[in-house]
């Protein structure tokens, strides 16, 4: 092995990891956070959702089938720093382009590899996640002094650091041939997957993605078949400009939350958000469809969680987490609004619930039907 | 949660039958019997009356606390049928006990058994079973779905096979239905390959079906888990991912878990396909998937299709039930697939299934491994060395290991340390080597070696990956190991560099040979250097949650997870590794009943195993469980680890088999405590030196032999003894290495073949032809108790592992009892035993005219393999008392006295099964090296029923004229007489080779003569077993000499191949045959009915 940085993550209780530097030979603060899914490392890195965090890999060897052409959820890295136990500089796969550590330090990202993740995943079960920051030309004290002088990661608007600047229409990798009257979706960009979209487009749909301060008005005027309010990083009580656009939505076109589109629309019928001690972040999170007693598997990346207390009564918890019991899903008893706090565009996770987005076309062309 | 009277669920199942998979053969080994334990448990929590049979007495299932009722009797459809008309089932749980379970309760079905006695299947409903099993109906099935699978024809005889050829191409793959690990099956690249492979394959399948496929040689294969319950939730548990690509039997194939070289799309694409599977086929419960992926395009001659999106598969195969690799899976994910299967069948849904791990999760979930788990298999090939060591599609491995890391390479590192292959570490290379390297790396046994060895000699890992067929991931990953290999030959070593070594899996005695220190001296130095192991734990969340079960593997890293517990009282007990032939089930099981009385006492066990097929490594089993190699460095590690500077907690080395035991000396040099015999005292039993003096100053006889250690000491020693001969080296296994020596000329050939394989004495003792006899004892320093006396069927010289043995003995005269029981007590307590003991006599009355005749021949300090048959047919719970002994409790105290405890009315027979179908070139006649992988019991009030039925459990039964063939070597032909008479007047036709038949027709009987050379004429002994002519064969062998058993392996082997009875001892041919006299009834009862005669 080359000889390589030492480097350390310090958190922002104290506790100091070492380990040596990868990707990018920069600082990086952010909330660190852990993701449980085994494989996924080049979606989870692109997913808008870690925007303003530090994440880890619980599965200690990352790396393995290097970075791919079709892989990335959005235009860039997203997380501010990287976590692992292993960063292997060997991949296998023919339609690697590169390795990881390459594609992270191409995209200005540090990484902190030989870490023990157990160790670090066991304090943040316990502690509750943390802010922590990685460097590498600091003493662990200087580091944390620093740390402390920074924000805090509930305190930010991540949103409007990834969402989109303009409008545009999502054409990616799929054919170009669509019939007139393809259902037109709108898509709130609060920080969106590629995924969401492409499901879209595959389902026949012209998919168009506005920013994140786009009002009502606004997204109704571009004639839409239904919204769909993306998932996005944060804190969802910092958004109340995204609560008020779907006020204006709501009832008047088909909607669908995803992740935090889905906090935000539990915010538009009365509920808080709280945030959980240390998320929701892996492939493996069974939910319970509480209607059929079905449960599924489903891909989660969040922080922040419903409180169905306040719940206007006009909308029922469709959908429970089976460990903890928070809320996973709302539908609406009359409009064509539903929700969910995962992902069903997975993305990486399990494609179980991908039919949710049938469910959501079902309601848009029943909306056709009756007007 | 959803109330559970308001849906769909069919009646709850109140009693259950459960069929186990009878005796441990090639493809169906200990993972049944972990399997089927856990369902008797899962059956208990739910408050379920089940009754469970099995014909293999070594398993933990048959104990009489595991199920309500134990029958131990044969696995045929009339025992069955008898049992469920007496207990009256409600229903039958036919997926945990292997093909063998799988398929009775088919053959049930289609008796109308189930349907008259109103018994319903669990689980699993019998059209899936059909579907999944009959593979045209299966691939239908694919089709409907749209999942792929390979282009294949079904083909039921020659000609349609020829068809079939000429549509898809050579080369083929060719498939028999429902057969065990692929027997009978192969790949075939030319047109006499594909024309033996088809005939083969159409002889083993119970319904004369094979597949023919297309052959997706070097494709990356892989396996999924997966499980369903009744309201259509379903999960994976584990996916795998096999090093060896497509081409390589999956239980022959290093399998790791999760897979590495797959991204999320190509995970979650055969994940999707897998569900969708196990969907289709509605199963209830546990199911496997096997698939082949498009390997890269730059490695391979077969790439597949391909778009920038998704690799082309194909779905391979599904297992309907569970397997070896859903044991595999539960091992390395913690999430117990059979207990949940068993669940699932009673009426449970995944989510209202605890998840024990977390005690808080329920069992709807897929679990996070935060390690990298490689599993090795372990084969024969130690003691077949004539074997053909090639790896294809039927399955040779007889157990596995596995090893658990944060790393690939420190985990396969502990796998290979786990396999126990005496010198073969991971340095190992074929001497061989050296002159010339086999550049093209077939699969065998040694693959994994001769990887290493190629990038030792710096071939580059994609030129390697070409050739083999295995992704350049593991091979760039061998290539580290290589690498840091060089830097400890060539660099200081450092602590860095002794760190980076111990976190890429290098044991202490690798570097020590690398770096040029012995272990010890590696060891002190990372005392010195603080580089010790932490232990993590398995807990199926990657520690989002809080864990409550202690499964615990090493690794080089910050946290440790697994915190002693200091201040109770605390026991390890030493496992027993893979199973191969001569260590078998059976140790396991001495393990599992240890771990409990431990638990029983109020003592915490600690358990230590490499073996993931067993009940010892199921999590609760002990209180705690570490997951590591069985050497001295990881059980030192953990017991430091468990000593937490303070006293580490004693060991117990009785149970574990020889792995165990040679622990012992390494632990008391490094001042860790034993419990029960101490190192001294094995060693004066197995050091053959001392033992002799000892037991010459008892006064105890044995027949005349020394140790030795050169070949001019050996001569003269032979000469003074006289011939025949025993020889064996010093410590070994089941008998390896054991020979019967005619002559000097075989003598000198011995031991070049003893020397080549390890150094040390070679034992020389007189061999004396007689009855052999067995017994287990248990002592306290004070009192050793004989549960029962054993006598073997075949006269000494047939390894003792390989003989059919019967409880009690039918033919010791009162005074040969009273001095076995003498000389047992005798030696046990000169030997200071405490726990176990093993001895092994032979009845030679003319070799001591003056006395009783019974001479010592062996003497092991330690639990035996009869250990679990006589306990269960005495009823004396040998396991606890020996526990309870090293806890301080005196056989006394625990209720029991010294002696021999009385004979139960009721006889047993122990007959051992042999999976010689699978072993391409292994000859199969009996003799002193041990050869069966497994064992049955047959157990009835008389004699003559308990041996007709332990004959129909080992598959060698034979009826009323059944056709015989014979060929009997010149020294048993006067011997043979009245098994010829008592042949033909059971109406059995005669078939006879020269000699014999001219025998034979002196004594005025009919007899068919056939010619055993193979090249003068049809029909000869071939074919005449080939075509069916015969159905039993009786071939006795003129000695050890080589040249005399090329004579009959043609016939040996043709038995196999065509899975007729083939005895090679004219005891084992008259214990099969006088039955046929006294013809018709057997009982078929719980065991504790004939034992209490209840």
């Amino acid at each position: 092995m080359s000889a390589s940085r030492p480097a350390r993550l310090v958190l922002a209780d104290g506790r100091v990891f070492e380990g040596e530097s990868h990707g990018a030979a920069v600082r990086a603060t952010g909330e660190v956070v852990f993701n449980t899914s085994m494989t996924g490392y080049q979606e989870a890195l692109t997913d808008p959702s870690y925007g303003g965090q530090i994440l880890t890999m619980t599965y200690p060897i990352q790396g393995n089938y290097g970075v791919n052409e079709t892989d990335d959820e959005s235009t860039r890295i997203q997380v501010r720093g990287f976590v692992v136990r292993e960063l292997t500089d060997l991949p296998s796969r023919w339609r690697s382009m590169q390795t990881l550590g390459e594609y992270l330090k191409a995209a200005g990202v540090p990484c902190i590899a030989g870490i023990d993740t157990r160790a670090l995943t066991r304090h943040l079960r316990s502690h509750g996640v943390v802010m922590g920051t990685i460097t590498s030309d600091e003493t662990a004290s200087e580091a944390l002094a620093r740390l402390r002088s920074e924000p805090a990661y509930g305190t930010e608007d991540y949103v409007a650091e990834v969402s989109t600047d303009a409008v545009y229409t999502f054409n990616h990798d799929a054919s170009a041939f669509l019939p007139e009257d393809a259902p037109h979706i709108v898509v709130l960009d609060l920080g969106v997957k590629r995924n969401i979209m492409r499901h879209l487009r595959l389902r026949g749909c012209r998919v168009t993605a506005v920013p994140h301060d786009t009002g009502a008005e606004d997204i109704l005027s571009l004639g839409p078949d239904g919204v769909l309010l993306s998932p996005g990083p944060g804190d969802p009580m910092l958004l109340d400009h995204v609560v008020q656009s779907a006020r204006g939505l709501a009832g008047r076109t088909p909607l669908m939350g995803i992740c935090l589109g889905h906090q935000v629309l539990g915010r538009l019928f009365g509920a808080e958000t709280f945030k959980l001690k240390f998320g929701h972040r892996g492939a493996n999170h069974p939910v319970r469809d509480e209607l059929t007693g079905r449960v599924y598997i489903t891909s989660q990346n969040h922080g922040y969680a419903v409180d169905p207390d306040g719940l206007d009564t006009a909308v029922e918890v469709s959908q429970v987490h089976l460990n903890d019991g928070t809320v996973e899903g709302m539908q609406h008893r009359e409009l064509p609004l539903f929700t969910i706090q995962y992902h069903s565009e997975a993305s990486p996770g399990p494609h179980d619930t991908e039919f949710l987005f049938d469910r959501f076309l079902e309601s848009v062309r029943n909306k056709d039907a009756s007007s | 949660m959803p109330a559970s009277g308001d849906d769909s669920r069919g009646e709850r199942p109140r009693k259950v039958l459960i069929i186990g998979s009878g005796p441990i053969v090639i493809g169906q080994a200990a993972e049944f019997d972990y399997a089927g334990t856990q369902a008797c448990k899962a059956m208990r929590e739910e408050g379920i009356y089940s009754i469970l049979v099995n014909s293999n007495p070594a398993t933990i299932m048959t104990d009489e606390d595991i199920a309500d009722v134990v029958y131990i009797e044969p696995l045929t459809v009339d025992v069955l049928e008898r049992i469920i008309a007496t207990e009256r089932p409600d229903s039958l749980l036919p997926t945990l006990g292997g093909q063998t379970g799988l398929n009775l309760a088919v053959d049930l079905a289609e008796a109308g058994i189930l349907e008259r006695y109103n018994v319903r299947l669990l689980g699993t409903p019998l059209e899936s079973i059909r579907l999944a099993e009959d593979r045209a109906e299966f691939r239908a099935l694919l089709d409907e779905i749209g999942e792929p699978s390979p282009q294949s024809e079904i083909v039921e005889d020659w000609d349609q096979a020829v068809a079939a050829r000429d549509r898809i191409g050579l080369p083929l793959v060719v498939r028999p239905a429902y057969t065990l690990g692929g027997t009978g099956g192969g790949i075939a690249f030319t047109e006499e390959e594909y024309e033996r492979i088809v005939r083969g394959g159409l002889a083993a399948s119970p319904i004369t079906q094979v597949l023919v496929e297309r052959c997706l040689l070097g494709w990356k294969e892989l396996e999924y888990e997966v499980m369903r319950d009744g309201a259509d939730t379903c999960v994976t548990i584990c996916n795998m991912e096999n090093l060896d690509p497509m081409g390589v039997h999956t239980g022959d194939s290093i399998v790791v878990a999760p897979s590495q070289t797959l991204s999320d799309r190509d995970y979650q694409m055969l994940r999707t396909s897998a569900l969708k599977i196990i969907r289709a086929l509605g199963i209830e419960g546990g199911c496997n998937v096997q698939f082949a992926l498009a390997p890269r395009p730059d490695i391979t001659a077969w790439p597949g299709e391909e778009t920038a999106e998704a690799l082309e598969y194909h779905v391979i195969e599904v297992n309907p039930r569970v397997s070896r690799s859903s044991a595999l899976a539960s091992k390395a994910t913690g999430y117990p697939i059979a207990r949940v299967a068993a669940k699932i069948a009673a009426g449970k849904r995944l989510d209202e299934i605890t998840n024990s791990v977390t005690g808080r999760t329920t069992a709807a979930f897929e679990p996070a491994l935060d390690y990298c788990v490689v599993k090795i298999p372990r084969w024969p090939f130690d003691k077949f060395a004539f074997g053909d060591r090639t790896l294809g599609t039927q399955m040779k491995a007889t157990g596995e290991v596995m090893a658990i890391d944060r790393t690939f390479e420190a985990a396969l590192g502990k796998a290979v340390r786990s396999l126990e292959m005496g010198g073969r570490s991971i340095l190992w290379e074929d001497p061989g080597w050296v002159e010339e390297f086999p550049h093209d790396l077939p699969a065998t046994d040694e693959r994994l070696w001769g990887l290493l060895a190629a990038l030792r000699r710096d071939i580059d890992p994609i030129d390697l990956a070409r050739r083999t067929g295995i992704d350049p991931w593991f091979l760039e990953r061998l290539g580290r190991i290589v690498a840091l290999e060089r830097r400890l030959l060539s660099e200081d070593l450092t602590p860095d560099l002794l760190r980076e070594a111990k976190r890429a899996g290098f044991g202490d005695a690798i570097i020590g040979t690398l770096a040029d220190r012995l272990p010890d001296q590696v060891r002190a130095l990372r005392e010195e250097w603080d580089l010790r192991p932490v232990y993590k734990m398995v807990d199926t969340c990657a520690a989002e949650f809080e864990a409550v079960t202690p499964y615990f593997y090493s690794t080089y890293e910050v946290e440790n997870d697994a915190v002693p517990e200091p201040g109770r009282e605390r026991m390890l007990v030493v496992g027993s590794g893979p199973i191969r032939i001569g260590q078998g089930i059976e140790f396991d099981y001495c393990s599992v009943q240890a771990a409990r009385a431990l638990q029983a006492a109020g003592v915490q066990s600690i358990l230590a195993n490499s073996n993931p097929e067993t009940v010892s490594t199921d999590f609760d089993t002990s209180d705690r469980l570490y997951f590591e190699p069985l050497d001295e460095e990881a059980v030192r590690d953990l017991l430091d680890n468990e000593a937490g500077g303070a006293e580490a907690p004693p060991s117990i080395v009785q149970f574990g088999g020889q792995t165990a035991v040679n622990l012992a000396g390494g632990l008391q040099r490094a001042a860790l405590p034993i419990a029960g015999s101490s190192a001294e005292s094995i060693d004066l039993a197995e050091d053959r030196g001392r033992f002799e003096q000892l037991i010459s100053a008892l006064g105890v006889p044995q027949p005349p032999g020394s140790a030795v250690r050169t070949l001019d000491e050996a001569l003269p020693t032979a000469e003074a003894i006289g011939y025949p001969v025993l020889v064996r080296p010093s410590y070994v296994l089941g008998g390896r290495a054991m020979e019967v020596v005619q002559d000097a000329n075989e003598l000198v050939r011995f031991f070049g073949a003893a020397l080549a394989e390890r150094s040390g004495p070679v034992l020389i003792d007189k061999y004396l032809e007689g009855l052999e006899i067995e017994v287990d004892a248990v002592c306290d320093g004070e009192s050793v108790l004989i549960p029962g006396i054993m006598e073997h069927i075949e006269r000494a010289g047939v390894h003792s592992g390989d003989s059919m043995a019967v409880y009690p003995p039918q033919n010791l005269t009162p005074e040969q009892r009273d001095a076995i029981v003498d000389y047992t007590t005798r030696m046990a307590l000169a030997l200071d035993v405490r726990g176990l003991m093993n001895v092994q006599y032979v009845i030679a009355p003319d070799a001591d005219p003056a006395g009783p005749g019974v001479f010592v021949i062996e003497v092991n300090p330690r639990s035996s393999r009869t250990v679990p048959f006589i306990s269960k047919v005495t009823g004396i719970p040998l396991v606890p008392l020996a526990v309870h002994v090293m806890l301080g409790e005196s056989i006394i105290e625990q209720g029991y006295e010294g002696g021999l405890y009385p004979d139960r009315n009721l006889v047993a027979v122990k007959a051992p099964v042999f999976s010689m179908s699978k072993l391409i070139g292994v000859d199969t006649f009996l003799g002193p090296e041990m050869k069966s992988t497994g064992e049955v019991m047959g157990v009835d009030e008389t004699f003559d029923a308990a041996i007709r039925k332990a004959a129909i459990a080992s598959s060698v039964a034979v009826e009323r004229e059944t056709p015989f063939l014979l060929s009997l070597a010149n020294r048993t032909k006067a011997e043979a007489l009245p098994l010829i008479h008592l042949l033909h007047e059971h109406g059995c036709k005669l078939y006879a080779t020269e000699g014999t038949a001219a025998l034979v027709e002196g004594l005025g009987l009919p007899v068919e003569f056939v010619t055993k050379r193979l090249s003068e004429g049809h029909p000869n002994v071939v074919d005449v077993i080939n075509d069916g002519t015969v159905g039993a064969v009786i071939n006795t062998l003129e000695g050890g000499r080589p040249s005399h058993m090329r004579d009959g392996f043609h016939i040996r082997r043709a038995a196999t191949e065509m899975r007729i009875p083939c005895f090679t001892s004219l005891d084992t041919a008259r214990a099969a045959i006088q039955p046929l006299t006294a013809p018709g009834s057997y009982n078929v009862r719980p065991l504790a009915a004939y034992r209490d005669g209840e």
